[in-house]
């Protein structure tokens, strides 16, 4: 019985239709234990899902999704452990998504927090095992990855094997690197192998746009919002949008790669859009332009009242529509250093305007730890934002707003990522601002 | 014998059950996280942005569905599912697989060896006809009967 299921088995490993070297046939044979050969299968069975015909070298440091240690992710770290009683580690030091909590400074109370460290009762236990299997270092943990502080910027072309949605579609939109949608698991896996199935958003035909979206605001749209209508229509496929240059000008400076962040975090939250071209702005739009598009391609025309159509439709989710707001989160994804600026200007103005000296709302701006260490450097900035009642936090709002005692928190948000995840109410940020500073949603 | 759709057996199994129709794409992070996160029994869609399946229990049913989408720890939600015997006992897709679902089945199928039943490519054709509550049959390689 056991040599008819063996038998089996490898009758299915010779029907693999990818074609592999010499040496990922080895392992894939089990010839360097069973645990590279789990590896291998992997990422194989994953790659022939997707009709690839062989693997290709990784050429960048990894970036990881899951950087929660908790209890239910069982499989993950059984996992890891396997890996590591085998010795094996990524390829190189990776970077991985924001910490689920931050007690000190986010605390929601001694119920709501004890809840969290149950939830998380093997977050210390986890990024051990992080730093045996390649950590970067104690303040690897941002979805923005990418910030010039956080230092983890693939070059143009390099094939990667990302996870975090809005991590990847920033890789490839805005740096022009090559990765997939990768799961957390498998995107681990590939990077220990240093190989990942070449398919989708690795080649030239899986970057091609099958959608044209034309702007045609009469202001610059809000990005997040303007990234939930584009996910939500084009759901998976390539957008290739028009007319946002117009706001944006023809150059990736700081702002302007702030503002495609947040809009592709909307994009790859709102739908699963991995990569989008910005005509005359991103390098693959700049250099082919609409020769990207694909015949037969669909359009897409973003007004002003498809936008209006488009915040409409978002469900409330707090308990009564009409409660007070008890605190808000700026910062998913994380916020780069010049947009914690603009926002403490923002609120410094707002308040001056309305003749208080705090905010009627605990705000937390969510940052790369990286990033909050540089502005620590300015005492002065951050006795400022503490004066008037905001805080820097490298929190994962969505991951702290999992817990399910924080859950029942009436919270509000600009972010459309953490509003597609939780009970958070999503804002225009004018609107966050004028409720910051009154307390109230009217 | 009922409308008969082929598809692409992604990992091939047979079984009978009642369908879940998604017409949207599956949020696996949004529809999941809650009720892994509770250690819930069974799986209660949590998706606010998802009508067809918002608050219905997908623990055993037969999800038609097109892909996946959203954020990527959406994988390893699945395959917690899976291991904790809440997902779907088939996940029926009238699109190509998407990455994250494919993440999740094959982890859980080859780390976990726990696996669910997963056809693809079966067309708009098949999720325009299965409807939810009708059951539905599939067989080891691919082939899908609404009865």
């Amino acid at each position: 019985m056991l040599l008819r299921q063996i038998r089996k088995k490898e009758k299915h490993m010779d029907n693999y239709k990818m074609q592999l070297t010499a040496e990922e046939q080895t392992i894939l044979a089990g010839r360097y234990g069973k645990t590279l050969q789990k590896v291998m299968r992997s990422v194989v069975l994953y790659g022939e899902a997707f009709h690839a015909e062989r693997l290709v070298p990784i050429a960048g440091a990894p970036h990881l999704v899951l950087s929660v240690g908790a209890n239910i992710l069982q499989p993950y770290f059984d996992m890891m452990d396997e890996l590591i009683a085998c010795g094996l580690s990524s390829s190189r030091p990776f970077t991985v998504d924001p910490r689920p909590f931050d007690l000190e400074t986010v605390n929601p109370g001694f119920i709501a927090g004890r809840a969290m460290r149950l939830i998380c009762s093997q977050q210390e236990t986890y990024e051990k095992k992080m730093r045996e299997i390649g950590l970067k270092d104690s303040n690897a943990f941002s979805c923005a990855c990418y910030l010039p502080e956080v230092g983890n910027i693939p070059a143009r072309g390099a094939v990667l094997a990302w996870s975090e949605s809005s991590a990847v579609v920033y890789a490839n939109s805005v740096l022009g690197a090559r990765t997939n949608r990768n799961s957390s698991g498998i995107d681990l896996l590939c990077n220990i192998l240093d190989k990942t199935p070449f398919f989708g958003l690795l080649t030239d035909d899986g970057r091609r746009a099958s959608w044209l979206i034309e702007v045609k605001t009469s202001r610059k749209p809000n990005a997040q919002l303007l990234g939930s209508a584009i996910g939500m229509k084009v759901v998976e496929a390539v957008p290739f949008i028009a007319g946002l240059d117009a706001f944006l000008g023809k150059r990736l400076d700081s702002p302007t790669c702030a503002y495609l962040k947040d809009m592709g975090a909307a994009c790859a939250s709102n739908g699963a859009v991995g990569l989008y071209h910005v005509e005359n702005l991103t390098p693959e739009a700049r250099e082919a332009g609409r020769s990207l598009l694909i015949p037969g391609y669909g359009r897409y025309v973003i007004d002003d009242a498809e936008l209006d159509r488009v915040m409409a439709s978002y469900p409330v989710l707090w308990k009564n529509r009409d409660d007070e707001p008890q605190l808000a989160f700026i910062g998913c994804p994380h916020l780069s250093r010049g947009q914690i600026q603009s926002w403490q200007e923002a609120l410094e103005n707002a308040l001056r305007e309305a003749g208080q000296e705090r905010l009627n709302l605990p705000v937390y701006l969510c940052s790369a730890p990286d990033v909050i260490a540089a502005i620590q450097k300015d005492n002065a900035a951050v006795t400022r934002l503490e004066n008037i009642g905001a805080k820097l936090t490298p929190v994962c709002p969505m991951m702290h707003l999992s817990n399910p005692l924080c859950r029942r928190q009436v919270v509000v948000t600009n972010s459309n990522k953490l509003r597609t995840y939780s009970t958070a109410r999503f804002f225009l940020d004018d609107d966050l601002l004028k409720i910051v500073v009154s307390g109230k949603v009217s | 014998m009922g409308k008969v759709f082929q598809g692409r057996a992604v990992l091939p199994g047979s079984c009978r059950g009642e369908a879940l129709v998604s017409h949207a794409g599956l949020n696996i992070l949004a529809s999941f996280q809650r009720s892994v996160v509770l250690r819930r029994r069974k799986a209660v869609c949590a998706d606010q942005n998802n009508p067809d399946l918002y608050e219905h229990v997908m623990t055993g049913k037969i999800l038609c569905l097109p892909v996946t989408i959203g954020s990527t720890s959406g994988g390893l939600v699945l395959e917690t599912a899976v291991q904790m015997g809440i997902a779907p006992l088939a996940m029926l897709f009238s699109e190509h697989i998407d990455s994250l679902a494919a993440s999740g089945v094959i982890l859980a199928d080859v780390w976990i060896g726990k696996r669910i039943v997963v056809v693809d490519n079966l067309g708009a054709e098949f999720l325009n006809t299965v409807c939810t509550g009708q059951n539905v049959a599939v067989d080891e390689n691919g082939k899908v009967e609404i009865i």
